[in-house]
C-alpha cells in the first residue's frame, strides 16, 4: 500500500491495528506452547497409568469407572468390591525392579525387568565407551586444530551422520559391523551386542562432537592467549584451559547423547536381537528396552492382555531414565556454568 | 610535513636508507638518544651519538613488518631494546602497537591472516627463524594483557601453571609465593590460594596475572595495556609494580595513556598512525623534546 500521506497512514496503524494484532499473535503463541505442556502432560498420564494398568488389576480408569459403576448399581459395597478387586496386585513393584528373568508372553510368565535394563546398560555402555572419547578428541581437534577450511567440511559432514535414518544405521550393523566382527570371532551369532553398541557408538558421536564443538569455541580466546603467553603447547591449551572451561557444554553433551542411546530403538533392535539375557559377552545376543517393545509392538498380544501392559512399565522405565538423564544435564549446566565470565 | 623517506644528509645512519642507529651519551645502561624512521633532519643536533652496546640488547627488530591480508599493519620498524628498562609503546589506537607487542613472543602465529617480515632478534637469535619453537620463547618473553584472564582455577594453580607445564619440579609453594610477592599481592591472598582467581577484584586479576607471568622468570615481560580495564586505584599499583619489575625484568609496555608511559617508562617508542615507528628514545627526552612534528603534536594531545 503505497499513497503519499505515508506519515498519516503510519499513525492510524499505530494507534488500532497493532493491539488486535499483538493480542492475536500473542493468543497463537500461546497456544503452541500450551498444546506442547499438555501433549507432554498427555503422555505423561497414558504413561503412568498404563503402568498401574500393568501393578494393579485395573488401570486408573478403569478403577474409576468400575468404582462409579458400582457405585450406580449396588451402592457402597459394591463400589467397594470393585475397588479392592480393580487394586489387586497382579505384578509386585518389587518383582519387577529386581527379578532377574523376564517372560511376560510365554509361560512360565515372569516379570523381572533386570535383563531389558542390563540390554540397555550394555548399549549405553559400550557406544559411550566408543563415542565419549572419539566425539570429544574430535571437538577439541575442530574446535582447537582444524584450520577454517578443514572444519567447514568436517561438521556439515558430522552433521549428516546425525541426520541418517537410524534404521539405516540397524542395516548397516547387520550387514556390516557384524560380518567384520564374524570374521575375527567366528563364533559370533547374527544377532550381538557388540555391533549394536558399535553403531549406537557411531550414531551418537556427531552429538558428542558437534555439542562439545560448540562449547570449546564459546571459550574466550583470552584464556588460550594466557596459556599460549606461558609457554603452553596446543595440546596443553586444549586439555588444561578448554575442556576445563568449556566443561559444561561437554558433560552436557555426554549426557544427551547417553540419552538417546538409552533410547535408541531401530538400530539396536536390529543389531542386537530379542533374547533377554543378563551377560557381559559382547557377542551374545541381548534385548534393550526398546528392542522389546518393538517386539512388543508388532506381535499379536491383545489389548488389555498383560503383555500389553508390559509395554508401559517398560516404556515409564525408559521415560524415567531418560528424565534423570535430563536432569542431570540441567543440573551439571547450572553447576558448571561460568567457568570464565 | 615529515615523511617516511630517508634522506642521505642522514650522517649518523649506519645503513643507507634508514636510520637503525639507537643513540646514546653516557654508557650503556643510561642510554639516550633516538631512533627514527622519518627523515633525519634533526641527527645533526643530536651530535654525540654512540649505539646501545649489542650486549645491552634483548630484543632487536630489523624492517620487521607485519601484514594482515593485504593490509600492511607495522612498516618497516628497526629498534633496539635495552635490558632491565621499561620499554613504553605508544601511540594512537590502531597504529599497531599491540601488533608489534605480539611479534616479540610470536603471539602473531595466533592471528590466521598476520605475516610477519624482516627479522626479530631475541639475544641475538632471529626468533621468526624456521628453528625457533615458540613455545621455547614464550618461555623467556612472558606476557601480560589488556583484559585480566586468570585460568578458570585457583589462585594457586594460576601462578603455578607455567611452571608445571616447563615440568618443575622443586618447590612449588615458595615459587608460588614468591611470584606472588613479586607481583605485590600475595598480603592479599595468602590465606585463599585455593580460591578461584576469578573471585579477586579486577585489580587482584591484573596483579595474579602479573604473578602467573614471572613464577617461570622469564627473562622479558610484554605487557598490552595493563591497567587500561582497571581503575585508578588498582592502575596506580600496577604502575609501581611494573617499576619493581624492571629491577629484575625487562619490560614492554603498551599504554596509550602519556602520563603513564612518561611515569613508568625509560624509553618510549612512539607509533602513529599506519603503523609507523616514529621515534625512540629517553622518555625524557621524548616527552621534552620530540624530534618530530607529528610526535611532538601527539604527545600534546592535538590529536590522538
Ligand atoms: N587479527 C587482525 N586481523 C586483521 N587486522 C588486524 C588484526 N589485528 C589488528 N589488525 C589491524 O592492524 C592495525 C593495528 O592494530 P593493533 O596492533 O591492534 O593497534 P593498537 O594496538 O595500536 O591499537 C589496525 O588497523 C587493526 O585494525
Ligand atoms: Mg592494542
Amino acid at each position: 500500500m503505497s499513497d503519499a500521506s505515508g506519515a498519516v497512514d503510519l499513525t492510524r496503524a499505530g494507534s488500532d491495528i497493532p493491539a488486535a494484532k499483538n493480542l492475536a499473535v500473542r493468543a497463537v503463541f500461546f497456544t503452541c506452547a500450551l498444546i506442547t505442556v499438555l501433549t507432554t502432560f498427555g503422555i505423561i498420564v497414558v504413561l503412568v497409568d498404563g503402568a498401574l494398568g500393568f501393578f494393579r488389576e485395573e488401570t486408573l480408569l478403569g478403577l474409576l469407572s468400575g468404582i462409579l459403576g458400582g457405585l450406580l448399581s449396588g451402592g457402597p459395597a459394591e463400589a467397594w468390591a470393585a475397588a479392592r478387586s480393580g487394586l489387586g496386585v497382579q505384578v509386585t513393584v518389587r518383582e519387577f525392579l529386581f527379578g532377574t528373568d523376564w517372560s511376560p508372553i510365554i509361560r512360565p510368565r515372569s516379570y523381572g525387568v533386570i535383563p531389558l535394563l542390563w540390554g540397555t546398560m550394555i548399549i549405553v555402555v559400550g557406544s559411550a565407551l566408543i563415542a565419549l572419547p572419539i566425539g570429544t578428541a574430535t571437538a577439541i581437534y575442530l574446535s582447537e586444530y582444524a584450520d577454517r577450511r578443514v572444519r567447514k567440511v568436517i561438521k556439515p559432514t558430522l552433521e549428516v551422520l546425525a541426520g541418517i535414518p537410524t534404521i539405516v544405521y540397524g542395516f548397516f550393523a547387520l550387514s556390516f559391523i557384524t560380518p567384520i566382527i564374524q570374521r575375527f570371532f567366528p563364533e559370533t551369532g547374527t544377532f550381538n551386542a557388540a555391533a549394536g553398541a558399535i553403531v549406537v557408538g557411531v550414531m551418537i558421536i556427531p552429538m558428542v562432537s558437534s555439542l562439545s564443538e560448540d562449547a570449546m569455541s564459546a571459550v574466550p580466546d583470552d584464556l588460550r592467549n594466557a596459556a599460549y603467553g606461558l609457554g603452553a603447547t596446543k595440546f596443553e591449551v586444549s586439555t588444561d584451559v578448554v575442556v576445563p572451561a568449556s566443561l559444561s557444554g561437554v558433560l552436557a553433551s555426554y549426557i544427551l547423547a547417553i540419552s538417546r542411546a538409552i533410547g535408541e530403538t531401530m538400530a539396536v533392535t536390529l543389531a542386537v536381537g530379542m533374547q533377554p539375557n543378563i551377560t557381559l559377552n559382547p557377542l551374545e545376543p541381548i534385548q534393550t528396552m526398546t528392542a522389546y517393545m518393538v517386539q512388543v509392538g508388532i506381535s499379536d498380544v491383545s489389548v488389555g492382555s498383560i503383555g500389553y501392559q508390559s509395554l508401559f512399565a517398560v516404556g515409564l522405565v525408559l521415560f524415567v531414565m531418560t528424565l534423570a538423564m535430563n536432569l542431570l544435564s540441567l543440573w551439571v549446566k547450572g553447576r558448571y556454568r561460568e567457568a570464565y565470565r | 610535513m615529515p615523511e617516511d623517506t630517508p634522506t642521505d644528509d642522514d650522517v649518523t645512519a649506519p645503513t643507507p636508507r634508514r636510520n637503525t642507529a639507537p643513540t646514546a651519551t653516557d654508557g650503556p645502561r643510561r642510554t639516550e638518544g633516538s631512533l627514527r624512521t622519518d627523515g633525519g633532519q634533526v641527527a645533526e643536533t643530536t651530535p654525540s651519538i654512540q649505539e646501545i652496546p649489542e650486549t645491552d640488547t634483548v630484543i632487536e627488530a630489523k624492517d620487521l613488518t607485519v601484514h594482515y591480508g593485504d593490509v600492511q599493519a607495522l612498516q618497516p620498524v628497526n629498534v633496539r631494546l635495552p635490558e632491565r628498562e621499561v620499554t613504553a609503546i605508544i601511540g594512537p589506537s590502531g597504529c599497531g602497537k599491540s601488533t608489534f607487542l605480539r611479534c616479540l613472543n610470536r603471539m602473531n602465529d595466533m592471528v590466521d591472516a598476520a605475516r610477519v617480515g624482516g627479522e626479530l632478534r631475541f639475544r641475538g637469535k632471529n626468533v621468526y627463524d624456521e628453528d625457533v619453537d615458540p613455545v621455547a620463547l614464550r618461555r623467556r618473553v612472558g606476557m601480560v594483557f589488556q583484559k585480566p584472564n586468570p585460568f578458570p582455577k585457583s589462585i594457586y594453580d594460576n601462578v603455578a601453571y607455567g611452571l608445571k607445564i616447563q615440568g618443575f619440579d622443586g618447590d612449588m609453594d615458595a615459587r608460588v609465593e614468591e611470584a606472588l610477592r613479586g607481583a605485590a599481592l600475595w598480603e592479599e591472598v595468602k590465606g585463599q590460594l585455593d580460591s578461584s582467581g576469578l573471585d579477586l577484584s579486577g585489580g587482584q586479576q591484573q596483579r595474579l596475572c602479573i604473578a602467573r607471568a614471572i613464577a617461570p622468570d622469564p627473562e622479558v615481560i610484554l605487557m598490552d595495556e595493563p591497567a587500561s580495564a582497571l581503575d585508578p586505584v588498582a592502575t596506580a599499583k600496577v604502575e609501581d609494580l611494573i617499576d619493581e619489575l624492571a629491577a629484575q625484568y625487562t619490560v614492554v609496555i603498551v599504554t596509550h595513556n602519556m602520563q603513564q608511559a612518561a611515569r613508568i617508562s625509560d624509553k618510549t617508542a612512539v607509533f602513529l598512525t599506519g603503523g609507523k615507528l616514529v621515534e625512540f628514545g629517553d622518555t625524557d627526552r621524548i616527552f621534552e623534546n620530540p624530534e618530530n612534528q607529528r610526535v611532538e603534536d601527539y604527545i600534546t594531545g592535538k590529536f590522538g
